[in-house]
């Protein structure tokens, strides 16, 4: 292999004509016209711990980036800082888990993913302890390239027995989550968007609550089903908006638990029929939420036409987050365009 | 020391017999298998019988009893040795023995959690029970339970970075109930673990990370009691290590000479000659 066949030097493209600022675009996932929750996790946290004196809080030096430090500033004593070191983090939660603790441990989700799995696997989950993982940055939400980027996540922890994973689409499921994870008794990872996180689905559909575990329909359309998790069902949500201008019933399915995956809803809407079934997720389309769909309705028998939205397999470039989105083709403008081609 | 809880403690058994018993059950059950990790549970034996017969407290009728002594097995291939000091406590009973590594036993060939009475965590993927440890020790002082955890570990788990993430936390959180035991034989799959990873000084090297630490002969069984004592005892305001330094297959001459690899050959014919062997060695 040549010194030129490994490196990946560009050309410069395009001279941008309005400049986008990369780290701006890593604090929050901004959507127009939706409010925002300032560090919702956080503040859920808190509460739940009020109620929850086995509740203990852990970061591996990202407290402040995975919204822990309101936790952190609230209960001080309930905070254990364990340095840069994610291998540790995992370890020592389930040691606190072994001594009759409720621990939630937060780093960025790349970090829990590759670089403490073992740890995930043999410390927590072979044990089935209740270690609540929320980390944050998850898919596509920096700019910073393929070491931020945890576009595999999903599929990682799928492979691991006693795993129940949440991809949260919004501030409403991260308020609704984190007391039922909670109080539940075994390993959870979750998703976890931060900063000022937008309110979406309450928006869309205004008696929503997250359940654990539970697929919900969040807006019916008679030719197409999008199955989303994740931001991606925010997307999805607006895109079935700019659908129905030009005459597309879009439906919506969130699905923000992928395990245990609630595979009875996902057949009852898919099962319907004469609808075109789209999967959207922040996540490579290997081994995330549409191979489990897929699989899903395949091993029942339903075979609608059927296409996914994700990201490629591929390692991601670096740069501004909404040129990203659109290169990627996470954009309501993407969704949409890509659906109408598929009608 | 709870008397009530160290019944075990206070018999008159020596600790020399004690050490015996427990490298008699591990021939024992490797004998059964025909293979087992025999040259680690010899060595360690001494270490074993200190630590149920001198060092912790436990309820051998109650493994659970929330005032024990934890003591973790990090190294889980080591599960033949812990299995027999386990039975030589009371805590598994002896006649599950010769069941030991077949279907539906409770003595995995690893050692599991799940599995096994007295087996607090599954070991067996490296560098994992020190930071597990970490985690114990703090949860035991957020109750304000004054026990200790202790964590077993092999020399070659010193390569591994984990186990040093462990050691900072541990200086940080000002872990004194958390006591770190090194059986350092020397020996990891390859070879000697010091041929494999420059460690230096490994007594000076938990000294510098701030953990009070002794290196003992690990087949010295008044050293190893009195490294004990003096961990236990010591006003530091930290965690503790004793690093034991070993010999495979202590106590079967004619393995201890023999080649020593990590996993120790032994034919068929030569369980009943290293029984045999151990038995000319019995303690009076």
């Amino acid at each position: 292999m040549t010194l030129a066949s490994m490196a990946r030097k560009y050309e410069p493209r395009r001279i941008p004509e309005q400049k986008v600022a990369t780290t701006a675009m890593i604090a929050s996932l901004a959507a127009e016209g939706y409010d925002t929750v300032n560090a919702p996790f956080g503040h859920a946290l808190v509460e739940a711990a009020r109620k929850d004196d086995r509740i203990v809080g852990l970061s591996a030096d990202l407290a402040k980036y995975t919204d822990l430090h309101i936790f952190a500033q609230a209960m001080p004593d309930r905070f254990y800082q364990m340095g840069m070191a994610e291998q540790l983090l995992m370890s020592a939660a389930a040691g606190l888990a072994r001594e009759g603790f409720n621990p939630f441990a937060t780093t960025y989700a790349v970090f829990a993913s590759r670089r403490a799995y073992d740890f995930i696997a043999m410390a927590i989950a072979e044990e089935n302890l209740p270690v609540k993982i929320c980390c944050a940055l998850p898919g596509l939400t920096t700019g910073y390239g393929p070491s931020h980027q945890a576009t595999e996540d999903l599929a990682i922890f799928r492979g691991l027995p006693n795993m129940t994973i949440i991809d949260p689409c919004d501030a409403d499921d991260i308020i609704g989550m984190v007391p039922q994870i909670a109080a539940h008794d075994g390993p959870v990872y979750s998703r976890l968007p931060r900063g000022k996180v937008p309110s979406v689905l309450t928006r869309h559909k205004p008696d929503y609550k997250f359940e654990l575990g539970k697929a919900q329909v969040i807006r019916e359309g008679r030719d197409v089903l999008i199955i989303s998790t994740g931001f991606m069902s925010m997307r999805a949500l607006d895109a079935a908006e700019r659908l129905a201008a030009d005459n597309v019933d879009a439906a919506v399915l969130h699905v923000p638990t992928i395990k245990p995956f609630d595979a009875a809803t996902i057949l009852a809407e898919a099962g319907r029929g004469g609808r075109l079934v789209v999967t959207a997720e922040n996540h490579t389309i290997v081994g995330g939420l549409g191979e489990a769909v897929a699989s899903t309705l395949l091993t029942n028998g339903i075979a609608p036409t059927f296409r996914m939205i994700g990201l490629p397999g591929q390692f991601l470039e670096a740069g501004a987050l909404p040129t990203l989105h659109e290169m990627y083709g996470l954009t309501v403008d993407k969704v949409s365009e890509r659906i109408k081609g598929w009608l | 020391m709870n008397s009530e809880s160290r019944s075990a403690a206070l018999s008159n058994v020596s600790l020399e017999m004690r050490a015996w018993n427990i490298r008699r059950k591990a021939l024992l059950m490797g004998e059964v298998q025909g293979q087992g990790y025999i040259g680690q549970a010899l060595g360690v034996a001494d270490v074993l019988a200190a630590s149920y017969f001198h060092a912790l407290e436990y309820r051998p009728e109650d493994p659970e009893w929330e005032g024990r002594d934890r003591f973790l097995l990090s190294i889980g291939h080591y599960a033949i040795a812990l299995y027999a000091v386990l039975m030589e406590a009371g805590i598994l009973p002896e006649n599950e023995l010769e069941t030991y590594g077949m279907d539906d036993s409770r003595m995995p060939m690893s050692g599991m959690a799940s599995y096994t009475p007295g087996m607090e965590i599954t070991g067996g993927s490296l560098g994992h029970g020190l930071g597990i440890a970490v985690g114990m020790a703090m949860g035991l002082k957020r109750k304000n339970n004054p026990a200790f955890v202790f964590n077993l570990m092999s020399d070659g788990e010193l390569g591994e970075g984990s186990t040093w993430e462990a050691v900072m936390s541990g200086v940080q959180h000002r872990l004194d109930n958390l006591i770190c035991l090194v059986d350092f034989n020397d020996q990891q799959a390859d070879g000697k673990s010091t041929a494999a990873l420059a460690q230096g000084d490994e007594l000076a090297k938990w000294r510098a990370f701030g953990w009070h630490a002794q290196r003992v002969d690990g087949n010295d069984l008044r050293a190893v009691v009195a490294a004990f004592d003096e961990a236990r005892g010591t006003d530091h305001p930290g965690p503790r290590v004793i690093i034991f330094d070993t010999r495979m297959c202590k106590g079967v001459d004619f393995l201890e000479t023999r080649e020593i690899t990590h996993f120790v050959r032994v034919e068929s014919d030569e369980w009943a000659k290293a029984l045999a062997k151990l038995e000319e060695g019995k303690p009076q």
